[in-house]
């Protein structure tokens, strides 16, 4: 369905895309990072492709399974076109501690907040966003909770608890209870 | 005079004179809330002081958004950490006598969301009257948390305490029964 | 004494003034109670406004990462809490898509039916709530009426009022009642009658249009390009519903029309969402005379897809025979096995386009759940159109832009 834009990518930027896929009707193309806003902007401006509503940017940590040897953190970007009505995911990989990519602010408004709360849950900066400050946590937090390595009932509490009164009420204790995670394959640090 | 320290918040104060009783009975019909209503159990909250279920009958039903002028502090749905403090300095501005209520799951111990982000229950942050469980709670269990709130107030007593599912009276399920029947076989 | 004469510019008078800083929220009764906005006011003008959203976070994303596939349904009632079902068909169509399997039509009319129920009580409560913060307390209580309607069939149908749970991957958790059809139909037309009461009532009362009109304006290209959806982007003129975009379940096959508006004001979003309802109920009724259609007994008739690996088997089974007690085993314990792979499905929610970025690494836990919530989206817009304004005037254009906690913080 949406082919074309894949098409066009793969014209404009050549080696730059690293790979095309289609999986269950949704277009993906790969790109490097440094072509990530040139990428993005070509399919805003571009005339067939038209891409001018900005639907979503979000990360995959893929710490603990075998993508992460192409880079640890996926960023996808998904923008659509209103009046074509074809959509296509742009996806891109970044590595280490402390990854940063070029922020999309400038091509699309709306992802501004969106790139706020990916560097909020994942760590991840972009180059030239005007205010990348927390959003959806406090700025005491330290860490960034949705990466694997972060344990889910690490909770950092703004208020002091009151005396008496201990993290986990009965009927389960802080080591009694039956984890949430069922699979034995997936060992994630710090994590119940 | 009474036991004046009783009415605030001692461990098991009870009133002992007339006016202490007085005072009780005209506190519990005429609360004024400040429902600091955060999630879901919000759109509980509008349906128990809305026509079907009515606050009013209660004289319950006055909301308050300022903490200066309100007595009951409705605490309605997911408190997150970031929400903390501020539901901390609502209930410090609030004047005595001053009662809490945890509507909901998430208020009272934080409910499914096990995790960073959420206070385990808002008694870990401020001191708590009466919980009413349920995810959210249907508004006859909101009713039966405020009830329970009220007749505290009117004994002066400041144990915390929780709704608890009540046994069906007697004939209640010959009742229903046929309320069921009769449900199956209505073609509106 | 003369009269002052008043047309002077503010950089004339003898003593400058800077901006006041004013907050609004966290816990503010206009502010649904979880935003916070921290304004720069000139008098009662806003010349700048800083929306902090996130008192809400409660980690849904990652509670979704720590359970297995099915688990993360009642997540998702708690995303766009007003409109329960909406968020449930959204999760479980997306989870379908990665498995690649078709639910029989029974189901998926039962979810174009609840789901449409659903939009109802959202837009039921979102322009109850406008009404009431602009002054007006009885359009807000008739509509909770209303509510309390819809939420008593719903309640007979999955169980709960409001946080129904109620769809499984692959169909729906059981059958409808089997009044469900008449008692809906029953209901549609007392649906009307109360929005039309409440139009009668509100639309012509200079109060409430002057209020709403030509407040809280938003441009359509700035919508588009904030990611804007539902009925703030379709209030700006730009005409894209999912439903008819990419139609999915049975919105094909139903004839229903979508409102858009001219001027991106919130009189345009009040009414494109008093239309949605009227659209809903013909939707409602015609999904009605299509679920009587089906033959009683065929592979349509069922309410879950006929795969062991997915659908839950009945209690029966599970009690009586060993497949059923270790098919019930599994499912529960490992969860569904979705093959690995990552997808993007939308659907429409109450609030606009409403997205489940799924990313699966094979077995029975997600490695990431994704939501895109269209709330976080409009209230980015919220800034712009507020600036500029009067402090008064945040009240309806907040109110209009249905901001709902659950699915803008996650």
């Amino acid at each position: 369905m949406a082919k074309i834009l894949l098409d066009r990518l793969k014209e404009q930027f050549g080696d730059d895309v690293i790979a095309t896929s289609s999986f269950r009707g949704d277009e993906v193309a790969e790109v490097k990072p440094g072509a990530w806003k040139d990428a993005a902007r070509f399919l805003r401006d571009d005339s067939s492709c038209q891409c001018d509503y900005f639907v979503d940017l979000s990360a995959v940590d893929n710490l603990g399974c075998a993508e992460a040897e192409k880079g640890r953190f996926e960023v996808y970007v998904i923008v659509h076109s209103l009046g074509r009505k074809h959509r296509v995911r742009l996806i891109t990989r970044v590595d280490g501690n402390e990854p940063i990519l070029d922020s999309l602010v400038d091509v699309y408004s709306g992802a501004n907040w969106q790139e706020r709360e990916c560097y909020d849950m994942f760590g991840i900066r972009f180059r030239g966003h005007p205010d990348l400050r927390r959003i959806l946590l406090y700025e005491e937090f330290q860490g960034h909770p949705l990466r694997k390595d972060y344990a889910a009932n690490k909770s950092q509490p703004l208020v002091p608890y009151r005396d008496g009164t201990f993290d986990k009420l009965g009927p389960f204790l802080a080591d009694e209870g039956m984890p949430f995670n069922r699979s034995p394959s997936r060992d994630i640090p710090g994590d119940r | 005079m009474g036991n004046v320290a009783a009415v605030q918040g001692g461990s098991s104060g009870f009133f002992t004179t007339t006016f202490d009783a007085l005072l009780g009975w005209a506190r519990k019909y005429s609360l004024f809330q400040y429902p600091f209503a955060t999630a879901c159990c919000g759109m509980e909250f509008f349906a128990t002081a809305g026509p079907k279920y009515d606050l009013a009958r209660f004289g319950a039903e006055a909301p308050r958004f300022s903490p200066r002028q309100s007595d009951v502090l409705w605490v309605v749905g997911t408190i997150s950490q970031r929400q903390a403090p501020v539901l901390k300095r609502i209930y410090e501005q609030m004047l005595e006598p001053k009662w809490v209520i945890a509507f909901g799951t998430c208020a009272s111990c934080g409910g499914f969301y096990d995790n960073y982000a959420t206070v385990p229950g808002i008694d870990k942050i401020i001191p708590c009257d009466v919980y009413v469980p349920g995810c959210p709670p249907r508004p006859e269990a909101v009713l039966d948390g405020l009830m329970l709130l009220m007749d505290k107030i009117g004994r002066g007593d400041r144990t915390p305490a929780m709704v608890k599912n009540t046994a069906l009276p007697e004939g209640a399920g010959e009742h229903l029964e046929r309320l069921y029947q009769l449900r199956m076989k209505e073609t509106t | 004494m003369e009269p002052i004469e008043a047309n002077f510019a503010e950089s004339e008078l003898e003593l400058p003034s800077e901006p006041v800083g004013l907050n609004m929220g966290p816990s503010h009764p206009a502010m649904h109670g979880t935003i916070r906005m921290v304004l720069k006011l000139d008098g009662e003008t806003v010349v700048g406004v800083d929306v902090q959203p996130g008192y809400l976070h409660r980690g849904q994303e990652k509670m979704g990462e720590r359970g297995t596939w099915q688990q993360f349904f009642p997540y998702t009632d708690r995303l766009n809490y007003v409109s329960p079902m909406l968020n449930n068909v959204g999760y479980a169509m997306a989870v379908e898509k990665l498995l690649g399997i078709a639910v029989p039509r029974k189901a998926q009319i039962l979810r174009v039916i609840h789901g449409e129920l659903s939009r109802i009580t959202d837009h039921l409560t979102s322009n109850g709530a406008v009404a009431m913060e602009l002054g007006a307390m009885t359009p807000f209580l008739w509509f909770l009426k209303v509510r309390e309607w819809i939420w008593e069939v719903q309640e007979a149908e999955t169980g709960a009022r409001m946080t129904h749970s109620y769809l499984r991957i692959g169909g729906t958790a059981h059958p409808p009642t089997p009044n469900f059809v008449g008692t809906v139909r029953g209901l549609m037309p007392r649906v009307l009658d109360t929005v039309r009461e409440v139009e009668a009532l509100l639309l012509r009362n200079r109060i409430f249009l002057d209020r709403t009109q030509g407040v809280g304006c938003l441009d359509r290209k700035l919508a588009a390009s904030m990611g804007a959806s539902g009925p703030v982007l379709r209030s700006a003129g730009v005409d894209y519903d999912v439903r008819k975009d990419k139609p999915y379940l049975t919105y094909g096959e139903v004839d229903f029309d979508v409102p858009v508006g001219t001027d991106g004001d919130n009189y345009d979003r009040f009414m494109v969402r008093l239309e949605e309802i009227r659209q809903s109920v013909r939707i409602i009724l015609q999904s009605c005379d299509l679920l009587e259609k089906i033959e009683p007994g065929s592979p349509d008739d069922a309410v879950g897809v006929d795969d062991a690996r997915i659908t839950m088997p009945d209690k029966h089974a599970v009690y009586t025979t060993i497949e059923g007690t270790i098919r019930h085993f599994k499912l529960v314990m490992e969860g569904i096995q979705v093959p690995a792979g990552e997808i993007y499905q939308y659907t429409e929610g109450g609030n606009g386009e409403l997205g489940f970025f799924l990313a699966s690494r094979g077995g029975g836990n997600p490695w990431r759940i994704r939501v895109r919530g269209p709330c976080f989206f409009s209230l980015q817009c919220c800034a712009p159109m507020i600036t500029h304004g009067m402090i008064g005037d945040i009240v309806p254009t907040f109110g209009s832009i249905n901001m709902i906690g659950g699915e803008c913080d996650r």
